[in-house]
């Protein structure tokens, strides 16, 4: 890594930091109850929209982990998802009806609340459809993890995202309000993941699963990226280049190990497969603010129609993450 | 009244009080020993919260952190306190503010008390352990360490080179020999004020302030000099990982600690609450005894370390993605490459297939698709067949392939209509076994309905392939097992090597002969066949020298080897 390449890097942070200022200037606050932050809190930061069926499940799950305060960027929801969150007694709340493509599909919203709420703070990124597990999840709070990183002088955690679909077609079954969606969404790909390593940033690029098997058998290159690194210990310098993917600067993208042995990890249930989804679709189609223009929403729409099915006979049905561990799909590391 | 504790705590505060309570109530005096960082209100309030206590003290603070003298300093000041204000104890027990007693403490007593002559301290010298963090082990003793290893790891790292390259070594006082072990001790009141009250304190110390992490060697060393009565172990139970970190345990290790044969646990997370409800009880609540168990702490903490440093062979994801050579195994399990085999058997899948217990696939690398065993388009781990998906990373669709079906062993055919891209990895791979029938491409050819315009260019194309693949094979960073046969000779004597394959693949197998043979293609004319292509000017020589006139169609049963069948 030259000097000029770093240089490089730090003015590529620098933009992000700089964009996400500017881009902050459109949120308005809602609930503004950042007052009750302690210093040591887990904060969990957000940006949805029209995720109101979702949201009672979403905002329990994670409290049951033990994060202390939620605050979520509210992208002009029209489901009222916003007056639900007002009510939340550990939630703030923003409001914005900018675009979501141009704030970079929200990061640059987030990167803004977390440099100015999150510094010195674990901060886990995650969308409402996204269920974080990591190991010992069942029976150690968030902030075990949290200590014990802090402990082994680890700043980042890494959680792929593994997408979760349900058998048969996806409006078979509808979700109701405050269910587990992993009721539904039960069942994953478990060994059909692509890795390469993205040598600017440092950080691994992994494609695959049920998208790339059954949306991108002919065009791999172009199925989503699911690595994530949604728990960071913040500091007011750092910034999110491309979603959660990966961050600057380029030391906490290294979540993993290059010498044989594992980091530890865990998994971000992605439970986007449900009967929501067709007609988040069509609205995301119309509205063309998702990434590369929506292609993935593309490609769902023409293989949904007359293919509607994720589901096959390989596919492994969730029970918990120490199943996910024999798999190799996530890692206890040395944790024990 | 035998046992006095000295108490070093740090943070989690309300913890330590618990604890300290809980010492107190069997009747053990304390003196406590509050770190510098310890804010001074926190402190003050710390000391009130206690205040009830009968035989409490607290020591003068020092600054402890990590690896530095601090730590020993403290123990010392407390030690010496303990000693002078607590005549009546007879043994003093070293423990931390995130220790928990395991056992009723009035057993502890009853074990001290029995052994009134013994000093519980591990203390091994550096030669017979293989404790080193960050390279070092005896240099710890012979090099200066004024740096933090935390807070200044570039200064420390530097002068540590400088030392070396200078070759300074410093003198170990008095003729003694280092000893190094877990800083958590239990020393009889003889030793500890031998070695508190010794005349040449004062040198070691001077010595000792300068050593890496002294509170794993200074008492560990001294105690060597005064001990009546060595047990080398430490009472206090507390597992490091590979960065000689103590591992944490949690509300889950409930029924482990309780297999525990140790009397104290480090380190407990503050937030265990189920742990310090279990532990902290009076004789009359707690647990029922258990038989201990200590292997089975042993096994789950070396296992984590293990996980961490060497992973699992094979496997490559989110936070597992070695650097090439440092794999330590380039997949999970052993499996099988035939190149040839199906061209010159007709049957030679199903064949293997029952002739093993094995996983048979036909060609997973063809150019249409990933050809499955039994035709299936998706496998194990929803691995699917597109070709365009498989050769976007054929590294890692091998990899997950064997990965995926761990436990069953994979043969699959290959040959030079393949994507080759994947031929460098087999081939450095050990698990891979290659058997090479060369030249067997030229039978599709030799059967097919093409005209021979197109048939010559298309031999011509797949010679040159396998030719490049042949080396490949025979490069000196091939580690797979590979066998290669022209087809001339295989088809000399075909049951030889079709034995030895099998008698590789399946320990599974019954050790009896080959009951079956796969049929051969007909060959027929094979040799006037290769004699136009050598006509048309295109040299076919990977298939070893066939006669024109040399009539091939023997049978095959007929070269049975008498000794394979019972």
């Amino acid at each position: 890594m030259s000097i000029v390449q770093s240089y490089r890097m730090r003015l590529r942070r620098r933009h992000a930091k700089a964009r996400s200022l500017r881009k902050g200037l459109s949120l308005r606050p809602v609930a503004d109850r950042t007052a009750q932050i302690k210093p040591g809190g887990v904060l969990l930061f957000s940006t949805l929209r029209n995720e109101h069926v979702r949201l009672p499940y979403f905002l329990d799950y994670y409290r049951n982990m033990g994060i202390d305060h939620f605050l979520i960027v509210d992208n002009d929801s029209t489901d009222g998802s916003g007056d639900y969150l007002i009510e939340q007694p550990d939630v703030s709340l923003w409001h914005t009806s900018a675009s979501y493509k141009n704030a970079r599909f929200g990061v640059d919203w987030l990167n803004g609340l977390q440099a100015k709420y999150g510094h010195d703070h674990w901060t886990l990124v995650v969308d409402p459809d996204e269920l974080f597990v990591y190991p010992f999840c069942d029976t150690r709070p968030i902030r075990a993890l949290t200590d014990w990183l802090d402990g082994s002088n680890v700043r980042s955690f890494g959680a792929m995202l593994l997408d979760m679909y349900p058998k048969g077609r996806l409006d078979a079954v509808p979700y109701r309000r405050g269910q587990d969606p992993i009721e539904i969404a039960s069942w994953f790909d478990p060994g059909n993941y692509l890795i390469q390593k993205n040598r600017k940033f440092g950080n691994l690029w992994i494609q695959g699963g049920p998208r790339g098997r059954v949306f991108f058998p002919d065009t791999p290159i172009k199925a989503p990226a699911l690595n994530k690194i949604p728990l960071v210990k913040w500091n007011r310098r750092y910034a999110y280049v491309s979603s959660t993917h990966m961050l600057l600067p380029r030391g906490l993208n290294l979540v993993y190990d290059e010498w044989g042995g594992e980091s530890a990890s865990g998994v971000l249930l992605h439970t986007k497969f449900l009967d929501t989804f067709t007609q988040k679709a069509e609205e995301e189609m119309e509205r063309k603010q998702h990434y590369r223009a929506s292609l993935e929403y593309k490609a769902y729409m023409e293989n949904m129609s007359d293919q509607p099915e994720l589901w096959c006979k390989w596919s492994e049905k969730y029970i918990n993450w120490r199943q996910l561990e024999i798999l190799g799909l996530m890692s206890k590391g040395n944790w024990a | 009244m035998s046992v006095g504790i000295v108490m070093l705590v740090h943070t989690a505060l309300g913890r330590a009080e618990e604890v300290a309570r809980h010492w107190s109530a069997a009747g053990c005096p304390l003196v406590i020993h509050a770190d510098v960082s310890v804010p001074i209100k926190t402190f003050k309030a710390f000391q009130k919260s206690l205040e009830d206590l009968p035989d409490i003290r607290f020591s003068k603070r020092h600054r402890c952190e990590w690896g530095t003298w601090g730590l020993v300093a403290a123990s010392q000041c407390a030690a010496e306190m303990m000693l002078a204000d607590f005549p009546q104890v007879r043994h003093v027990y070293l423990a931390s503010g995130s220790c928990l007693p395991l056992r009723p403490v009035t057993e502890l007593i009853d074990y001290l008390a029995a052994r009134p002559q013994t000093d519980f301290i591990e203390s091994a010298t550096t030669a017979d352990v293989p404790w080193t963090i960050g390279g070092l082990d005896a240099e710890r003793f012979t090099l200066r360490f004024p740096f933090s290893w935390r807070r200044q790891r570039n200064l420390f790292d530097r002068y540590v080179a400088l030392q070396r390259a200078l070759r300074i070594k410093r003198r170990i006082p008095g003729g003694m020999v280092p000893h190094m072990g877990s800083q958590w001790w239990c020393l009889t009141r003889q030793t500890l004020s031998a070695i508190l009250s010794d005349p040449a304190r004062a040198t070691y110390d001077r010595y000792f302030s300068k050593v890496w992490i002294p509170d794993e060697s200074y008492f560990q060393t001294l105690a060597r000099q005064y001990s009546r009565q060595i047990e080398s172990r430490s009472l206090t139970l507390s597992k490091f990982d590979y960065q000689g970190k103590p591992h944490i345990f949690y509300d889950d290790h409930l029924q482990l600690l309780r297999r525990s044969d140790c009397f104290v646990a480090r380190k407990i997370w503050p937030q265990a609450s189920r742990l310090y409800d279990a532990f902290l009880t009076d004789e009359a609540g707690a647990m029922k005894r258990t038989e201990p168990n200590p292997a089975k702490i042993d096994r789950i903490f070396s296992k984590a370390v293990e996980r961490r440093t060497r992973g699992r062979p094979g496997l490559y994801m989110q936070s597992r993605f070695p650097v090439e050579t440092r794999e330590n195994g380039l997949t999970c399990a052993k499996y099988s490459v035939f190149q040839g085999f199906s061209a010159l058997f007709e049957n030679f899948e199903p064949w293997l297939a029952r002739a093993t217990s094995a996983r048979v696939h036909g060609h997973l690398f063809a150019p249409e698709r990933a050809d499955f065993s039994e035709g299936e388009t998706v496998i194990n781990g929803a691995l699917s067949d597109s070709a365009a998906l498989r050769d976007y990373n054929p590294h890692a669709f091998l990899a997950n392939l064997i990965w995926n079906t761990r436990g069953e062993r994979q043969c699959f055919q290959f040959g030079p209509r393949d994507n080759q891209e994947i031929n460098w990895d087999i081939a450095k791979d050990p698990n891979a076994q290659i058997s090479v029938i060369s030249g067997a491409w030229a039978v599709p050819l030799f059967q097919s309905n093409s005209n021979f315009s197109d048939i010559r260019s298309e031999a011509a194309r797949l010679q040159q392939i396998e030719s490049t693949h042949l080396e490949t094979l025979r490069s000196s960073w091939t580690k797979a097992r590979v066998r290669v046969w022209t087809m001339a000779e295989f088809i000399e004597a075909p049951m030889e090597p079709l034995q030895t394959i099998i008698d590789e693949i399946g320990p599974g197998q019954p050790q009896r002969g080959l009951s079956e043979v796969p049929k051969m293609a007909d060959l027929t004319g094979f040799g006037q066949f290769l004699q136009n292509l050598k006509n048309q000017g295109m040299h076919p020589y990977l298939m070893g020298n066939f006669p024109v006139m040399h009539d091939l169609h023997e049978a095959p049963t007929s070269a049975r080897k008498p000794y394979l069948v019972r």
